[in-house]
């Protein structure tokens, strides 16, 4: 059977432009929070967000290193953070110069939950105002979701599957489980696979408002917002930015000497056949998925050592942390489990693919990030090790990571240290 | 060199990020300054808005170079 491993990792965060960068300051339990700068959000029930920064930040991003100003004029901001991220990971990999035959079995799964939204208020305004004469020209291809598979495609030469996911929340776990498929299918000896977002614009902060999924109690306290497991958590914080990895066939990442983070070993997905936004009250859907990743695993309770949860710093967290503990035990099986959410907020449709990236990382350099601000834990956190406020070192073999979204989609993704 | 003439470079350089010195009155879109077809219809665009021209497509369509541009905007301003 085909193998599929972890070679290259890129990151677009609000705590950083790249993977050391957010990884480090996650790990020294800084959050990315903050007052909204990209528009006037005085009139917002949501004032707050954790937004990717600006180059001049200490943690900020410099577009301008892999991207061609004239294509970051014509796109959204998801698909300039999707491909920057994307760039990075094949970097990391080794694999910007890639010969033909390569490249013709090496593809891209790049998703977003929402896509273009803040290109499509613009427009739709421009529109209005102006009249159709006066719509960009690449008003579509620069906001449509499967562009960022698309630029990556034709920036690097990349001729196989190109693909894209679209299920919300989930959709960055679902990408790196269907790209890992691909591998084993034999569809691909590579794929980019992950996901990125952008929704930090008017309409976007005012639907998930008026959704009652966003956190409006602490507009003067952003770093406190996003509160997972906490008894005053009342909704999450939007985040931006991007995750992508490379995934490649074991033989053929072995066979070129590649440096191997970390082996995808199982994946679960499922539906909730329940509510278009609140998740079955049973956390069934989210058992279901777990499950189906540790059969593929061949994984019991005992061989996760963490689990990154979707936690979002709403009502969801202890339904899911109650579907953990009947597919883990009541002790997570001795895994530790911490939303990295309340660090950098929410990144919908990037949230699955940045989350895997950090249970690859905690694999890497054995240590588990932190939920912060999880001052007071809610009821049915007893005896479970959250990681409140600080990271902490300990073994990590395996890890899993929970994506669940809008409509009842959930996604889980297992990953491990390699072994021969 | 007239007005036009360097309003509208100026447009072709910030649109197309291409060096001042490349953007000739000779110079093609498509075949110097490596434009596609939606990046002509987006300078087109942006030519109407400087100028208070309009340029209907089929006229957009024989707009190949900078002259070509310059020469429209010329007869066809107010």
């Amino acid at each position: 059977m085909r193998r599929v491993v972890v070679t290259g990792l890129g990151l677009v965060t609000p705590l950083g432009g790249d993977v050391e960068t957010t990884w480090a300051n996650l790990i020294a339990s800084k959050s990315g929070a903050g007052q909204i700068t990209r528009f006037d959000a005085s009139n917002q029930k949501a004032t707050i967000a954790c937004e990717v920064k600006g180059k001049d930040h200490e943690y900020g991003f410099d577009p301008d290193k892999r991207i061609d100003p004239k294509i970051q004029r014509q796109v959204d901001p998801f698909i300039v953070y999707g491909l920057d991220a994307a760039g990075q990971a094949l970097e990391d990999a080794g694999l910007t110069e890639m010969d033909e035959a390569t490249r013709e079995r090496a593809g891209v799964s790049i998703g977003a939950g929402i896509g273009g939204l803040p290109g499509i208020e613009y427009e739709s305004v421009n529109l209005h105002e102006r009249g159709p004469g006066r719509v960009s020209p690449h008003f579509v291809h620069g906001r449509i979701i499967n562009l960022i598979s698309g630029q990556v495609s034709i920036r690097y030469g990349l001729m196989g599957p190109n693909h894209a996911v679209v299920t919300a929340c989930s959709t960055g776990a679902h990408s790196i489980g269907d790209a890992a498929r691909m591998i084993k299918d034999g569809d691909a000896d590579i794929m980019l696979a992950g996901g990125s977002e952008s929704t930090v614009n008017p309409l976007g902060i005012a639907g998930f408002a008026q959704a009652r999924a966003l956190n409006t109690s602490m507009n003067d306290r952003p770093e406190a917002a996003s509160r997972p497991y906490d008894k005053d958590r009342d909704g999450f914080v939007m985040g931006e930015g991007a995750g992508v990895v490379v995934l490649e066939e074991y033989e053929h990442a072995k066979a070129r000497g590649a440096k191997i983070y970390a082996e995808v070993v199982g994946y679960g997905l499922s539906g909730d056949a329940y509510h278009v936004t609140a998740p079955h009250p049973e956390g069934k859907g989210a058992e279901l998925s777990m499950r189906m990743a540790m059969r593929k695993a061949g994984m019991e309770p005992g061989d996760i050592d963490y689990v990154n949860a979707h936690g979002t710093s709403t009502m969801a967290d202890t339904i899911e942390l109650a579907a953990v503990k009947r597919v883990l035990g009541n002790d997570l099986g001795g895994a530790s489990m911490s939303s990295t959410k309340s660090a950098i907020g929410h990144l919908l449709g990037g949230a699955g693919a940045v989350e895997t990236i950090f249970c690859i990382l905690a694999i890497r350099d054995q240590i588990v990030p932190p939920t912060l601000n999880l001052d007071n834990p809610d009821e049915g956190t007893e005896g479970v090790d959250l990681v409140p406020h600080k990271a902490r070192k300990r073994p990590v073999r395996a890890a899993l990571n929970n994506s669940f979204g809008f409509g009842g989609t959930n996604a889980s993704v297992i990953v491990k240290a390699v072994e021969d | 060199m007239s007005d036009t003439a360097d309003r509208v470079k100026k447009i072709v350089v910030e649109h197309l990020g291409v060096e001042a010195d490349k953007v000739t009155e000779d110079a093609s879109f498509i075949d110097d300054l490596g434009a596609d077809s939606l990046d002509i219809v987006e300078l087109v665009m942006a030519f109407e808005e400087e100028f208070g021209v309009e340029i209907p497509d089929d006229a957009a369509e024989k707009i190949s170079t900078v002259s070509d541009a310059i020469k429209y905007i010329n007869e066809h301003k107010g």
